[in-house]
């Protein structure tokens, strides 16, 4: 019998590059009792219209937010972009009167209202405060005490702090102490918050590209065998764009990222294929090896 | 030192000095107004911003704290026509870390939001605008995609309601300034 359950918000990015983070997510939430209720009638978060229209992004995540609280069900995302700004706008909506009445006005107009009574949770919130670290460390039989990782949470699971206050941002040690449950030594790197630059990799290429490479030497440096993350956006930037940064400045990283229910998994002793390990970008096989010994 | 042609010194001249006949002191009142961008005239030019922003450290001109100062000094055409405002990741990092809560990031987001309200918006966006209207996600994914979700056991994704979504555009007026995107 699952004993916590979750509204999924799945979000675009999941769906449209990354299935491994689903794939793995969901297995391993629900060896961990974790029920995932599928969100009805969901559309993008709304992030994506931040930058072009204020009041567009706040109506496309009431929206969202609203059939949140008709479930009456606490909401689960997996992506840094959806839990920042479904967050945020929840906070917004029970604290300021005038975005309430603003955004309500429009939503009326298809029958909704939102109050800004929903909860909104990212994964590594929802197991490590809900699940508890006792309960992954207790399924976590499998230790993986032969692997060096680093963290990277990503931007909006911390920042702006004011509408989060999970954790300190410049020291984040969520993800941290979730890695070191599953046995595996989470090594400390140079400029470990900052961020990956994906956001604006629709206008300019190069400075993301340039971050991610310069934080990919970082990890490096530090002898880790893989880089774990928590965000699609993060994950694109760190894998799947790791073989073009080699390319394009003649250098040879060759560093794995997981997504963290990956490793989670892998200590859970669930067989690296059910985890979508074959699904990343730069060749895990090294590290799942080491994680089967 | 060798001698600066006529054009170049035209040029020199144009990006250095400040005309007062292009200043529009209103404009701060203008963008304060706008949501997250009310403290825009408390920044007192630390550069804490700009130290700390990622950005900054791989772009030779975008500086947030210079956007403050322009915004403040009322340089709007130069604000709504200059590409660099589109170079903000939203990392929040300066909004955690400006001593005077001006919250910078959201009011480069005022200034990306009223240039697009005077008809320029960068490419992506006009296209992930289109995919949300086509298809309520941000990407278009595509049947191949769906049909590999299901052969490793995930469910379909839900289905957006389009309907709404396009009621929601025209009713916040979103509809009507994407007419004046030129593309
Ligand atoms: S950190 Fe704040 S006060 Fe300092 S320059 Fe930037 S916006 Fe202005
Ligand atoms: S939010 Fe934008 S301006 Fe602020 S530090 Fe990050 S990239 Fe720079």
């Amino acid at each position: 019998m699952a004993d916590l359950k979750y509204l999924f918000f799945l979000g675009c990015a999941i769906p449209y590059r990354l299935p491994s983070y689903e794939v793995s997510s969901r297995k391993v939430l629900q060896k961990l009792g974790v029920e995932l209720v599928e969100m009805p009638e969901f559309n993008c978060c709304g992030f994506p219209l931040d930058p072009v229209n204020h009041d567009m992004m706040l109506t496309l995540a009431a929206r969202n937010l609203y059939l949140a609280e008709q479930q009456n069900l606490e909401v689960m995302t997996l992506c840094n972009g959806c839990f920042g700004i479904l967050n945020h706008v929840n906070k917004e909506l029970k604290a300021d009167k005038n975005v309430r009445e603003k955004v309500n006005d429009y939503l009326r107009e298809i029958g909704m209202e939102a109050k800004g009574t929903a909860v909104v949770k990212h994964l590594i919130h929802v197991l490590a405060n809900d699940v508890g670290f006792e309960k992954i460390k207790a399924a976590a039989t499998n230790q993986l005490d032969k692997l060096r990782v680093v963290q990277h949470s990503g931007c909006h699971v911390n920042r702006p702090k004011e509408y989060i206050g999970l954790e300190d941002p410049e020291n984040p040690t969520i993800l941290k102490k979730l890695i070191e449950a599953t046995g595996a030594k989470c090594l400390n790197y140079l400029d470990e918050p900052e961020c990956c630059g994906a956001p604006i990799l629709g206008v300019n290429e190069q400075i993301p590209l340039q971050l991610t490479r310069e934080k990919l030497g970082h990890v490096k440096a530090v002898g880790a065998q893989a880089m774990i993350t928590v965000c699609p956006y993060c994950h694109i930037m760190y894998d799947l764009n790791q073989p073009r940064i080699e390319r394009a400045f003649n250098e040879k990283y060759g560093i794995p990222v997981l997504h963290y229910p990956q490793l989670l998994g892998m200590s859970m002793g669930i067989p690296p294929e059910e985890l979508a390990l074959g699904d990343l970008r730069v060749n895990a096989a090294e590290v799942a090896s080491i994680c089967s010994q | 030192m060798s001698k600066l042609t006529k054009a170049e010194e035209e040029a020199q001249k144009n990006e250095t000095v400040l005309r007062t006949t292009e200043l529009d002191p209103k404009f701060k009142y203008e963008i304060s107004k706008l949501p997250g961008a009310e403290k825009v005239n408390v920044c007192f030019q630390c550069g804490t911003c700009t130290a700390d922003c990622p950005i900054a450290r791989f772009d030779d001109f975008y500086r947030p704290r210079k956007l403050i100062r322009m915004t403040q000094l009322g340089l709007k055409e130069r604000l709504l026509s200059d590409d660099v405002i589109w170079l903000c990741s939203t990392c929040f990092t300066c909004i955690d870390h400006c001593p005077q809560d001006v919250g910078i990031a959201s009011i480069v987001r005022a200034l990306r939001n009223l240039t697009v309200a005077h008809g320029h918006m960068p490419a992506g966006y006009v296209a992930q605008v289109s995919n949300i209207l086509k298809t309520g996600y941000a990407y278009i994914i595509s049947d191949m995609r769906l049909k590999k979700r299901q052969q490793k056991g995930l469910p379909p994704p839900p289905k957006a309601n389009l309907k709404n979504i396009a009621k929601l555009f025209d009713i916040t007026g979103f509809s009507k300034a994407l007419e004046k995107v030129e593309t």
